[in-house]
């Protein structure tokens, strides 16, 4: 039996890299997480039958029972918009389970050599941050929690309780077993703690970042209590996530400017220096009628879709738009910033859900050359990330983050609710710019009287 | 027993399988790709269900049944998110078709 079991956990180590490799590629995505999903079946399965087991079956099947019941609910009832919270909630789990599963190796207080309890206290202290940041994270983009904490010295406190922590930690891993319950108690408090002040002061345009760390985070304390309880699997699954986790941090990182060391230990709009320039000129208004004359003659449309489309819901009626165009034979694309949405990909998702297909999707590298070419550049929703400052003002806070060059296209056409300055608060130079019009209302509302107006035509 | 150093080689080796699979991946796939590998550390049910397996006291018994609750969770939600989202990906020839 023991040989099936660990021939079982290694085909599920096997599937689990396969499914991720599939995932590489929008054709055998789907294909993927299904043979990642086998194994997982395979090896829970297995475990029932593990010879460490010898008790309590009647507790596991009834918590596998509500929590696989309850996040079966709830994943498939959640909004796609509400995807990044959901991931944030269902990866604290892991985190909270790992930590969890060193809390009961610690508290059974049997002899352990050193590596051993150095993993399984390195592992409870990644994953309990994990399980509390990941609470707060969800809390945050849910909107149960409005606002970011601030406080003088912030910093210095955390960095105090991390501190105090790991010499925790330390003594737990110095005194092996015979540790006294006061200071396991005290260690996983502290750590619990220390995940929630770390992500309070976090906003929320950051949060993508963080909750990719905490994915990184929970891989690795899972690679570590599967050393702790000599399970290969959790060991191979952990480190490949923890690994792939800080890859995927970094280049989100990346893609938004912004630090890792940026994202964790300042705040949004400290980091850039001073107002930025004035911005010269005047916004343009103009009629849907008008813009949709505009669109219907193009040859050529850059739809840049943000996260303010997606809130307006009217991602189905820019897709119901694009069909119209493409036929009366205009050639309609769709930019996506790498941040569009609130998160690498998210954008992707919420086009994919209104039915547009993924080759009309382009990345920023893709579709920047294009702009020139382009004679409508129909941005809805997106600010920041078509902001020329970013390319050309060295005093504007998001000096450097890559953007989209709507403003380069023969006509940029704006909708947006009103007159004022995106969430971040900093003046979008593209509005005032002489090619482009602004379309003021909500989203949907407006891209439906551009269809109605092409369809009049 | 896995020895340390072998412990370290499987570390290693499983650290640059996971940076390698992710360095393909183009960016429209980056949300179901974070939700994917937050499903492939949902393995820790396994160590949960050993956890709470042997767990002798109260104590140990209950923190095990929210190991256990937590980690299931964490694999169901996982994969039945990530299922929905790669579900909707298609190209333009099935277009129109949801």
């Amino acid at each position: 039996m023991d040989w099936f079991i660990q021939a079982s956990y290694f085909s599920a180590a096997v599937l689990f890299i396969y499914g991720l490799k599939q995932m590489s590629s929008p054709v055998t995505a789907r294909k993927g997480i299904i043979w990642a999903g086998i194994g997982m079946v395979l090896a829970t399965l297995v475990t029932f039958f593990h010879a460490q087991i010898h008790a309590n079956y009647v507790l596991m099947i009834l918590a596998i029972g509500i929590g696989g019941g309850a996040a079966w609910w709830s994943g498939k009832r959640v909004a796609m918009t509400d995807m990044p919270q959901m991931i944030a909630l269902y990866n604290g789990m892991g985190g909270g389970a790992a930590a969890a599963i060193a809390a009961i190796e610690l508290v059974k207080g049997e002899p352990m050599t050193t590596t051993v309890t150095i993993l399984a206290v390195l592992g409870a202290l990644i994953g309990t941050i994990a399980f509390s940041g990941s609470a707060i994270a969800f809390g945050k983009l849910q909107g149960l929690i409005r606002k970011a904490t601030r406080f003088p010295n912030q910093q210095l406190i955390n960095l105090g309780m991390f501190v105090a922590t790991v010499l925790i930690g330390l003594l737990i891993i110095k005194v092996g077993h015979e540790i006294s319950g006061f200071w396991l108690f005290l260690f996983f408090a502290l750590a619990l703690a220390v995940g929630v002040m770390m992500t309070l002061p976090i906003g929320g345009a950051d949060m993508p970042v963080v909750i990719s760390l905490f994915n990184a985070l929970t891989g690795l304390a899972v690679g570590f209590e599967g050393y702790v309880l000599q399970n290969p699997a959790m060991m191979i699954a952990g480190i490949v996530v923890g690994s792939a986790g800080t890859l995927l941090t970094q280049l989100m990182a990346k893609a938004m400017n912004r630090p890792i060391s940026n994202v964790l230990f300042s705040n949004f709009g400290e980091a850039g220096g001073g107002e930025g320039a004035e911005v010269t000129g005047s916004m343009k208004a103009i009629e849907a009628t008008d813009a949709g004359v505009m669109m219907a003659f193009a040859d050529k449309v850059i739809i840049v879709p943000g996260y303010g489309m997606a809130v307006a819901q009217a991602q189905h009626k820019v897709w119901e738009l694009t069909q119209l165009l493409m036929d009366r034979g205009v050639t309609v694309k769709f930019a996506i910033h790498p941040v569009a949405g609130r998160m690498p990909g998210h954008m992707n998702v919420l086009l994919a859900e209104a039915g547009v297909p993924y080759d009309l999707i382009y990345d920023l590298d893709e579709i920047n050359s294009e702009f020139p070419t382009a004679d409508v550049a129909l941005v809805i929703g997106a600010n920041d990330v078509v902001n020329p400052a970013a390319r050309n003002d060295p005093n504007s806070p998001i000096y450097g983050m890559p953007i989209l060059d709507a403003d380069k296209a023969k006509n940029v056409i704006v909708i947006k609710r009103g007159q004022g300055a995106g969430f971040s608060g900093i003046e979008n130079h593209l509005f005032f710019a002489d090619n482009t019009r602004m379309l003021y209302g909500d989203g949907q509302a407006m891209v439906g009287e551009l269809i109605a107006s092409i369809k009049e035509l | 027993m896995i020895e340390g150093f072998v412990a370290l080689y499987i570390f290693m080796l499983a650290a640059f399988t996971g940076y390698e699979v992710i360095s393909k991946v183009p960016v429209i796939l980056h949300t179901p790709l974070m939700s994917g590998s937050n499903f492939v550390h949902g393995i820790v049910l396994v160590g949960a269900m050993i956890a709470l397996g042997h767990a002798d006291t109260g104590l140990e018994m209950l923190i095990g049944f929210f190991a256990v609750l937590l980690a299931a969770g964490n694999a169901v939600g996982g994969y039945v998110v990530t299922e929905r989202m790669l579900e909707m990906f298609k190209t333009s020839d099935k277009k129109g078709s949801k």
